[in-house]
């Protein structure tokens, strides 16, 4: 039996990387699916985001596992779109247990682009906030759940570099630290547990291209200040899927209001 | 299907009871074999508070974890004697062969004076105990994990205490919190061996280290006799989940995940299982 046979969970930023890695990795444990990303370009976002090609495959490997799956494409700073994508789903595959909170953008660059901050604020602080505001009555009249943000090992350390594009990613992943806490206490009286994963580099298109390497590439003092405790240089998706598994199972019943760093030591190195 | 921690051995002190046997009995259902030890003996300044662990206590350990179809190799020592707790762990490891777990656990709680006003004796033994005894358990088992070279996963037991200034609990405050120093030191010296090293670190428990009238009156000084259903909702509001206390196989999950692959990567880290009492 699944750790999670019977719950649903909504996931934002679903159609590949550690989304699709999440939706996986929970269906593999009984969970049906209500799968939502932007699939199109931001124009401040210099490598290639995701294509409904990619949610599409994220359907694909959830059925393969015999889970329910309902996907849909929507902006997460487009509140009413997130609403009705979450209704959607709700509607097919009834009320939510789990929020991944795990769309974001990196917009970091060697050449700085327009709209930077705000794009980087947009997505990865607002998007959250409007995430877990479509979900949150659902997880209310469930008597209880858990809510999962994926901050970022920038989100508890002052790294990301001078750029508007790296210091808004970096002040919007500390930014979700302090959404994280008040939900917690707000929540808590529901029995819906709210906590914070915080990786380090990890293996997935918004860290493995081509700009994101000449722009790490291009300032030793960053790429030098990303290297890890453990002798491994990048972690896998599954790797933070397997926290946020444990941390919305009923293992984890009474963690909330927890920032848990899958960095390989990096903060601590720090 | 395989247990999340099939095949690895675990060391665990203050394994006679509460969470230490429920470490013991956790991990084992997922597969370890055990290397338990405990002081099975009363402490003379923790008696006024509750009363220590027992060689039957222990002996009920190893009937669990033998009812799942593992080994253990128990032993009475005391974490304060690092040649009796070295010997402990190598016997284990020359019956089990390896150890791949290391769950520092052993503690004692003493509270009620004011800093200035607690006793030399009480300040040593929590400091021989909780914070001595966790370098000597991580002392012992560090050059095994190292010669196996296959990596490992330490886990200290700390507190929220290990987190929060708590009035009245001084000695206990400073042991917890020097453990998180240890952890953090430990983390970068042991990362190129790919072992891994973590605090845990629980609101209340229930177990006997709480569930006892001394600790009752500190929440409720004016009661005569306060009882565990007096306290309940007491304990209730230090946490800001709607629960009193969580149960010792809270702990022990939060040990397993840290202890399996699924936490490959974690290390360093202050993992809080503490119903939001640190946010709060």
């Amino acid at each position: 039996m699944g750790k999670l046979e019977g719950k649903v969970a909504f996931i934002t930023g679903a159609a590949r990387g550690q989304g699709r890695s999440h939706a996986i990795r929970l269906a593999q444990e009984g969970a049906d699916i209500i799968a939502v990303d932007i699939c199109k370009q931001i124009d401040s976002v210099a490598y290639p985001m995701s294509t409904p090609e990619d949610l599409a495959e994220t359907v694909k490997e959830v059925e393969a596992l015999d889970r329910r799956i309902v996907a849909a494409e929507a902006d997460v700073r487009d509140r009413d779109a997130l609403q009705a994508a979450f209704e959607g789903g709700v509607a097919e595959l009834g009320g939510v247990d789990v929020v991944l909170a795990n769309a974001g953008i990196a917009p970091m660059g060697v050449n700085v682009r327009p709209n930077e901050w705000d794009d980087v604020l947009a997505v990865n602080l607002t998007g959250v906030y409007n995430t877990v505001e479509v979900a949150k009555q659902s997880l209310i009249e469930r008597g209880g759940g858990a809510i999962v943000i994926t901050s970022s090992t920038a989100g508890i350390n002052g790294i990301g570099g001078s750029q508007p594009g790296g210091l808004g990613y970096t002040a919007s992943k500390h930014g979700v630290v302090g959404l994280m806490r008040s939900y917690a206490n707000v929540l808590a009286e529901h029995s819906i547990r709210v906590n914070t994963v915080h990786p380090t580099g990890v293996n997935t298109p918004m860290v493995v291209n081509d700009v994101m390497q000449e722009f790490l590439q291009n300032d030793p003092s960053l790429s030098n200040a990303m290297a890890n405790a453990l002798p491994v240089p990048m972690l896998e998706a599954v790797d933070i899927s397997n926290a946020i598994l444990w941390l919305v199972s009923d293992d984890a019943r009474y963690v909330t209001g927890v920032t848990l760093p899958v960095d390989a030591g990096f903060t601590n190195k720090k | 299907m395989a247990g999340r921690v099939e095949g690895k051995v675990a060391f665990i002190t203050g394994a006679a009871r509460g969470q230490g046997r429920s470490h013991a009995v956790r991990l084992a259902q997922e597969g370890a074999d055990i290397i338990a030890v405990d002081i099975c003996e009363d402490i003379p300044s923790v008696s006024r508070f509750y009363a220590g662990a027992t060689e039957a206590d222990l002996a009920e350990t190893v009937e669990q974890v033998e009812a799942l179809d593992r080994r253990i190799v128990a032993t009475k020592a005391d974490v304060r004697d690092y040649d009796a707790l070295k010997s402990a762990l190598d016997d284990g490891v020359a019956q089990l062969g390896h150890v791949d777990i290391v769950s520092a656990n052993a503690g004692i709680f003493i509270f009620g004076d004011q800093s200035h006003l607690v006793s030399e004796q009480d300040w040593r033994d929590v400091t021989d105990i909780n914070q001595t005894g966790v370098w000597h358990t991580c002392k012992a088992a560090i050059p095994h994990l190292i010669e196996q070279g296959s990596g490992g996963s330490i886990v200290i037991t700390s507190s929220t205490a290990g987190l929060k200034g708590t009035p009245n609990v001084a000695p206990y405050t400073a042991s917890k919190h020097a453990v998180v120093g240890l952890m953090r030191t430990l983390a970068l010296e042991l990362a190129p061996h790919s072992i891994r090293v973590n605090t845990v670190h629980p609101t209340s428990v229930d177990t006997g280290m709480i569930q006892n009238e001394s600790t009752y009156r500190l929440f409720l000084p004016d009661a005569e006799h306060p009882s565990r259903a007096d306290a309940e909702p007491v304990f209730r509001t230090i946490n800001a989940l709607p629960v009193p206390w969580v149960d010792p196989v809270d702990i022990s999950n939060a040990v397993l995940f840290l202890a399996s692959d699924e936490a490959r990567y974690v290390t360093g880290l202050e993992l809080k299982v503490d119903a939001g009492y640190t946010i709060k």
